[in-house]
């Protein structure tokens, strides 16, 4: 496939898993609210504090983010290749000129963060600075610059609200079978009984589903970020390069989180895989050789 | 009722003619703001160029005829006006810098050179950015050639004196082999 059509197909599979994803909000919140006879309120609920939550670090988890992994600034006469670099993708890209930081750690690893473009951040490991060559650099650099063109700080934001949604509709539901389930059964048993078997069954099963639909977008979103990447720096093969580099470092990045993981280029944890079929179901990055495979192919 | 159906036809098109036209300024206005980013590079490429020859010229004073080549390829580009002029003058420059620095590979001392060096990854950076702001121009010119040519735009582009614009080409090789790496 062509760099083009591999971010169309890219662009495409995001909206279909956005578009499943609502639905399942919507029919999960439409059973509870059968299930207990209180209509559609869960989704309400479950929606405000779940949006209270995702405001939070959608506003200030750049500033969140740089003081949990202890970056500082990067200049241009300290770190030429990267702001020189930094300046050139801007230019190609017809962004403004992100803020640059680094951070101490000889791992080989790189994120974004940032709401929108003007609010962008780009952060890079020292490991990365002194390991990579120029055009690695720009390969990795322009992967995270695409991550902030294409929106995905935002869209990654809001799928986290969905999924923090679902999963505070079903333990409000759990816990709600347990504490005010007695007054229920004297009412109206029976128009509520099927979709309370299937509530139960509901509450249990889709916060795992909203998390590996999560964690498939995060997936989707880097295919897109390199090719995407590509088409900015004309030169696949250098992020290539940087994978491969990635790849074969065994180091783990120490400020690493969890709630950070999806923001790096690789994952920072190097795949602490099941060792079974669906390890990969649980990863925030796709297999790096296949990522390679794919640049190589453009 | 006819005049409702007419009227609401004319109210269509003025509709259509007037977010063609504004669409079709802001696209204009993107290339030339572009164009000026190629400008702005050019230029700093051109104004190191005195400062790498001067500092060759300590070492290697007798090649003349390369220092002649280079400085009048600097002028030349400095007094283009067009794109396509800019951009002949730009590959004649690379061609010229080229053999200027095959020359600077022979001195072993030039190329210990602090001062020298420095220049040398400034020049190597500064012909990126001239090579991605013009990717840039040359993405923002072809949407809007695109909008331009396509039909029914294509009638009233051309009503409006809208005209397809020009591309910054250069040689396709230019971009990576002129890096100046030793």
């Amino acid at each position: 496939m062509s760099i083009r059509s591999q971010i169309a197909s890219n662009v495409v599979k995001t909206y279909v898993i956005m578009t499943l994803f609502i639905c399942v909000v919507i029919g999960l919140a439409y059973v509870f609210g059968q299930a207990t006879g209180y209509g559609d309120s869960y989704l309400g609920i479950a929606l405000v504090i779940s949006f209270a939550s995702s405001l939070v670090s959608y506003f200030w988890g750049d500033k969140i983010v740089l003081a949990m992994s202890k970056a500082r600034p990067a200049t241009r006469k300290n770190e030429f290749d990267f702001y020189t670099v930094a300046e050139n993708l801007s230019i190609a890209g017809g962004l403004p000129m992100p803020k640059l930081y680094v951070i101490e750690d000889s791992a080989i690893n790189a994120f974004a963060t940032g709401r929108d473009p003007q609010h962008a951040i780009v952060c890079v490991t020292t490991g990365l600075l002194d390991r990579l060559d120029r055009r690695e650099i720009e390969g990795v650099v322009a992967h995270e610059l695409s991550h902030i063109k294409n929106y995905d700080i935002r869209l990654m934001v809001v799928v986290a609200v969905l999924v923090g949604t679902v999963a505070y509709a079903s333990d409000m539901f759990l816990r709600n079978l347990w504490w005010g389930g007695r007054d229920r059964d004297n009412d109206d048993r029976n128009s509520g009984n099927v979709f309370f078997i299937i509530g139960i069954i509901l509450a249990v099963i889709t916060p795992l589903i909203a998390t590996l639909i999560q964690l498939a977008m995060s997936r989707k979103r880097e295919y897109l970020a390199d090719a995407s990447g590509a088409l900015l720096t004309r030169y696949p093969e250098g992020l290539a390069r940087a994978l491969e580099k990635i790849s074969k470092d065994k180091e783990v990045l120490e400020g690493a989180t969890n709630a950070t993981a999806h923001l790096y280029i690789a994952d920072p944890f190097k795949g602490k895989s099941f060792g079974a079929w669906f390890s990969g179901l649980f990863d925030t990055h796709p297999p790096i050789k296949d990522r390679i495979r794919i640049l190589r192919s453009m | 009722m006819p005049i409702l159906i007419v009227g609401g036809v004319i109210f269509l098109i003025a509709l259509f003619v007037w977010s063609l036209y504004n669409g079709l300024i802001t696209n204009a206005t993107q290339i030339d703001e572009a164009w000026s980013q190629i400008d702005v590079q050019l230029k700093r490429r051109a104004d190191l160029i005195p400062n790498i020859v001067s500092t060759v010229k300590g070492y290697a004073k007798h090649e003349k005829s390369v220092f002649e080549n280079v400085t009048k390829a600097r002028s030349a580009l400095l007094s283009a006006e067009t794109p396509e002029k800019m951009a002949k003058a730009n590959d004649q420059l690379s061609g010229a810098l080229k053999n200027l620095f095959a020359v600077a590979e022979s001195y072993p001392q030039l190329r210990a050179n602090e001062n020298f060096l420095g220049l040398q990854k400034e020049l190597s950076d500064t012909e990126d950015k001239v090579a991605y702001s013009r990717q840039f121009y040359n993405s923002t010119v072809m949407d809007f050639n695109v909008k331009v040519k396509l039909f029914p735009n294509s009638v009233i582009a051309n009503m409006l004196g809208f005209k397809e614009r020009p591309f910054f080409k250069t040689d396709e090789e230019d971009r990576k082999s002129v890096k100046v790496e030793f």
